[in-house]
Parts: C-alpha cells; structure tokens; sequence
C-alpha cells in the first residue's frame, strides 16, 4: 500500500505541476486547510484538556505528592487519597487478564483458523462484531442480574454479591469481543503461505497455529490484549451498576485473598466519579488529581503496548 | 527408473496418522470451540437477563405512566418520551461535532498527509480514543460548560445537555476518524490515477471520486458514532444533570435526563432494595426496561452500520 500511494503522490505532482503551471490552486489550498484543521481541533482539544486537569490538580499533587497516591479514601478531602481505587482497578484488570484475554485470543483462533466460512459462523462474528458495539452500561445490567444477583452466594455471599469477582467478571465480558476482534485481525494477516508451509511438513493444524500462526500474529495479539486492559482500566458505568463503592470504604488488614475478592470494592475511575459530585474545590482538585493518576496510568499501559509491538515486529 | 516395490504394510488406515496426536487435536478444537460458545452465551446472557426482568416491570407497570412526560421513577413515572429526547438531543449534538471533524481529519489523513505525517498525526486520534469517558465527563463539567456553553451560548445553568452532548461529540470523534478513514484507504488507487489522469484536481478527486466510492463506509462511520454516543454514560451522568428526576425538555441549554443517565442514577439510587410487596412496581426495575431499551436501539443501529461496511468490502 504504502509503495502505491508514494507513486500516486508522485504521479500527482508532476500531472499537477504540468497541468496547472504557475497558476496556484487557491481552492484546494483552503479545502486542504480545512481538511488538516479538523485534526488539529481534535489535538488542540486533547491539549486543553490536558492543561486544565493538570492546572487544577497542581496544588494536590505539588503539596501532597505521593502521599495522595498512598492514602486511602476518606471522609476530609485534604486526607483523601485514591490508594484503594489503584489497587482495585488493579485487581479489576487481573480478572479481564486472566478470563478475557485466553478466552478471546482461543475464540479467535477457533473462527479465524478452524471454523468454515459458514452461514453460521458468519452469524457469529456478526454477532461478536455487535457485541463489541454494546454500550457498556447495558454489560453493567448484565453484571448486575447474573453476577451480583445470581450467583450472589459465590461472588460475595457478605457483601450482596457487590465484590471484586462481580466487577472483575463484568469488565472480562466486556472487553471480550475487542479481544477476540483484534486477535482475529492479527491472525488474519499472518500470511497463508506460512500456514501452506507448516503443512507441507505434515503439521497438523493445532501444530500449525501453535507454532507458526499464533508467534507471527503474537505482535498484534499482545497489542490487542494490553489495550482492551487499558480499557477495561478506564470503564465507570458498569462498575457503577454491579456496586462499586462510590463513597468511603475502610479496607480492614488481614484478610486473605478470598476474602479480599469476596469484599467490597471500589476503582480509580468511580472514585473519580464520586468525587467529582462532591462540592468544593478541594474536591474538585481532588478530582483532577485522581484523573492524572488514571491517565498516567493509561498511559504507561498504552506506551507498554506500543514498545512491545515494535519489538517484536522487528523480529519478523 | 526402476518402479518402487509397494510396501505391503503400508494401508489407508496408517496415513490417517498418529491416534494420539489426533486425540490431541480433537480435543483443543473442542477447547477452542468452547471459548467461541462462551461468546454466545455472553450476547444470550445479555438478551435474557434485560428482557427477563424488564418484562416483569412492563407487566407490574401502567402503561399509561410510561408516556407521561415526567421521568419520576420514585412516584411511579416512567416517562420514557424524556429520556428519548435527552439521547436523541446528546447523539445529535455529538454527531454535530464528531461528524465535521471526524470525516475531514479521516479524509487529511487519507488523502492530504504524506506516509510521514500520517504516522506522526495518528497517534493523536488513538491517544484522544484511549482517554475514559469518567475524565471527557469532568471536562464536559468544569471546562465546556463554564466556558463555552455558559460563555458563548448563554447558558446559565451548571448542568447542560449541550455541555453533555460536546463533551460525547470529542469522544466520538476518533471511532469515527478511523472507520471513514478505512472506507476512504481501502479506494483503489487507480479510481485517483484515473482521475488525475483527465487533469482533475486533488480537492476534486477527493469530493467527487474517493468520498462517494467511500460513501457506505462513511455512512457506517456516522451510525456507529451515533449508536456509541447514543450509549455513552459517565458523561450524560456527570455533566447533564442526570438526576432521579427530569420534566420533558426540549432544550439543550437546561439540564436533561438520558437513558444512559437514568440507569446510572438508579443503579446509584438507594431504590434497589427490594420491596415486600410481590405485585408493586419497584422503581428500580425500570433500569432493566430502560436497558433493553438501549440495547434494542443501539443494536439495531450497528446491525445497519455492519451492512454498509459489507458494501464497501463487496464493492472492492
């Protein structure tokens, strides 16, 4: 593609320069201008957003430093810190790591690599294609009946059902479809003659994926597994809807991993939602500071994302 | 060249191969197509968990408070009519702003920015995409609003649909950029060429040959932009003004309730215990209808949306 579209530019500008002469295409200038300003409206956006959450989150972070990033939640806003939102979210991803990501990467390889081009399974990528599309509210409604109702007496007996393994599981099955998407993406552009090759020598195709497939797409699926986890790190609105804790939450030591799972939680970005109702600036800077955490952290995972694709492209 | 002797050993039977290594291969395709199943077990999940509930609240419920134009769930008004106005009025707005700017930054970077630019300017719509929705909601609330709706639109309140449905259009944009993007790279280049090549210009080339061979992709763009912003939550929920309660409106400068915003504030509402009374209409049960609501029309409109792109993928 990129080859093509160089010769085409070339092709361009010596038709255009001899066909046109001195003559300066004022039209096409302005329309190019126009065309280019509607992509530094949406950068110059992302910079004013940027400078204002960090302008209001200043006095936090410069007073309180780490300590913000340390406290837990708290009834004063000057004490309040987003330490439980942190881990939780943390937490969160651990459950969309461990179900969603082996589940989709296995779901794609099963479609892309195993399954016939059937009316069925045409039927079934529609739908995966229109799962990815639901608003994540409606997963949250979801979570709601059959993770936080349903199975209450396994996801939190204690706590109503409104625990770590609810909103772990509600976020797995909500990045779900974008990992099996992207995974499929990947796989398809593994060339077929790698695929030919491994058969020739009498691979059978489980062998085929494993060992040809799945490394050469490995680049794509690690992308696609680390920016649905940079996702499901940023989602609210279905946390909201399987119990989240929005206000204060004391985190008792010495409990043990179960217990901890079947207890009450909250995550980065409820917190931030929950404080952002709250009334006075000292919440508000709150807020804005929260935010830099969270997008800090996005931000890591996505550059992670990033240096791992390009190391591993410059392998193949 | 002397014929080979036929090995007699050698039968049918033994070409099929190893019977342990095809057990094995039997076995992970069942695996793999499990990890395929669960993926329609989530969307049937989805569908049963919305219309089982929801069909216990419409059959609890008078019709005739689903019409009214009070949305009030606490005192029995289901106002439905509300919260269509407020989504139609936050998608429209959205679309207003990520319409323009998506299409012209997609067509820029489609057909104006060199291979280079292209690559640098990319990551600025991802960077804006990876950005959660808790964060454009704040922004929405504390930026858009003081300044631009109260400032330059006359705005008095602190809570606005406008504030709500800009902040919806920022984050559209970048789903948008990059499925119209698609539909204008997948044009093959010799529809430019054979156009350059009877002395069109670029500004030419691009409205009249690339844009309209793209036009189902573009169209599919602007559907899933508005299904996404039809569905999104946290900002309608910080910035809008989404309460337990809204009058039906039909002005975007006044704070609105959508369906999103609904779910949210019931979800967050303390109405979700219970009541004793088997036959009463619980309040908090409208957040199933309202959901199913939601999904119906966003489903739709991406089941739409996937049709045009299979157009675009048929045509080239």
């Amino acid at each position: 593609m990129s080859t093509l579209g160089a010769s085409t530019t070339t092709t361009r500008a010596s038709v255009e320069a001899a066909l046109s002469g001195r003559k300066r295409d004022i039209g096409g200038k302005v329309f190019s201008a126009l065309m280019m300003s509607a992509l530094l409206l949406s950068l110059f956006i992302l910079l004013i957003l940027l400078v204002s959450v960090l302008q209001e989150a200043w006095p936090v972070l410069s007073t309180r430093g780490m300590d913000f990033v340390t406290s837990n939640t708290s009834q004063i806003d000057s004490r309040a810190g987003v330490r439980q939102g942190l881990v939780g979210s943390l937490i969160l991803i651990g459950f969309v790591a461990v179900f969603a990501i082996p589940l989709g990467v296995a779901a794609a390889v099963y479609l892309q690599e195993y399954a016939r081009d059937s009316r069925l399974n045409r039927l079934f990528i529609t739908n995966i294609r229109n799962l990815a599309g639901v608003p994540s509210v409606v997963y949250g409604i979801l979570g709601l009946v059959v993770f936080v109702q349903a199975l209450r007496s396994i996801t939190g007996p204690d706590v109503y059902g409104r625990s770590y393994i609810s909103g772990g599981l509600t976020l797995a099955v909500l990045v779900m479809p974008i990992v099996i998407l992207i995974t499929m993406e990947a796989l398809r552009a593994v060339p077929v003659a790698i695929r030919e090759a491994a058969y020739g020598v009498g691979a059978t195709r489980w062998e085929v994926v494993r060992s040809h497939v799945l490394p050469y797409a490995a680049p794509g699926v690690f992308t696609g597994a680390i920016l649905s986890l940079a996702r499901a790190f940023g989602e609210t609105a279905p946390l909201l809807l399987v119990g989240a804790v929005t206000g204060y939450l004391s985190s008792p030591s010495g409990r043990t991993p179960a217990e901890i799972l079947q207890g009450q939680y909250t995550a980065l970005p409820t917190q931030i939602y929950a404080w952002s109702k709250l009334p006075g600036p000292g919440w508000q800077e709150n807020t804005a500071a929260a935010i830099v955490v969270l997008l800090v952290a996005i931000l890591v995972v996505n550059t992670l994302a990033i240096i791992l694709r390009n190391r591993y492209e410059r392998k193949w | 060249m002397a014929s080979m002797p036929i090995d007699p050993k050698v039968t049918a039977t033994s070409l099929a191969g190893n019977p342990r290594r095809r057990r094995k291969e039997a076995l992970i395709r069942a695996g793999l197509i499990a990890a395929a199943i669960v993926s329609l077990a989530v969307s049937l999940a989805i569908v049963l968990s919305l219309a089982g509930e929801a069909l216990i609240f419409l059959s609890r419920v008078d019709p005739s408070t689903l019409w009214s134009g009070i949305w009030s769930p606490r005192r029995g008004d289901f106002g439905i009519p509300v919260l269509l106005a407020g989504t139609l009025w936050v998608a429209v707005i959205a679309m207003a702003i990520a319409g323009p700017l998506g299409l012209g930054a997609a067509m820029y970077l489609s057909e104006y920015a060199s291979p280079r630019v292209r690559r640098r300017l990319k990551p600025i719509i991802e960077t804006l995409a990876s950005i959660p929705s808790v964060v454009l909601g704040y922004f929405a609330l504390q930026v858009i609003n003081p300044q631009i709706v109260q400032n330059l639109m006359g705005a008095t309140n602190t809570f606005t649909i406008m504030a709500a449905g800009i902040g919806v259009g920022i984050l559209t944009i970048p789903l948008v950029a990059s499925v119209a993007e698609d539909a204008m790279h997948a044009v093959p280049d010799a529809l430019r060429e054979a156009a350059y090549g009877i002395g069109a210009k670029q500004r030419t080339v691009t409205i009249r040959v690339v844009f309209p061979a793209a036009i189902s992709g573009v169209v599919a763009g602007l559907i899933l932009g508005f299904s996404r912003a039809a569905g999104e939550t946290m900002v309608v929920a910080i910035a809008a003004g989404a309460t337990g309660q809204a009058p039906l409106r039909l002005n975007p400068m006044l704070p609105g309730q959508t369906m999103t915003g609904a779910i949210s504030s019931l979800a967050i509402g303390s109405d979700s215990v219970k009541t004793t009374d088997v036959t009463a209409v619980n309040p908090f049960d409208a957040l199933y209808f309202v959901g199913l609501l939601l999904f119906i029309i966003t489903f739709s409109l991406n089941l739409v949306s996937e049709r045009f792109v299979r157009r675009v993928r048929k045509n080239y």
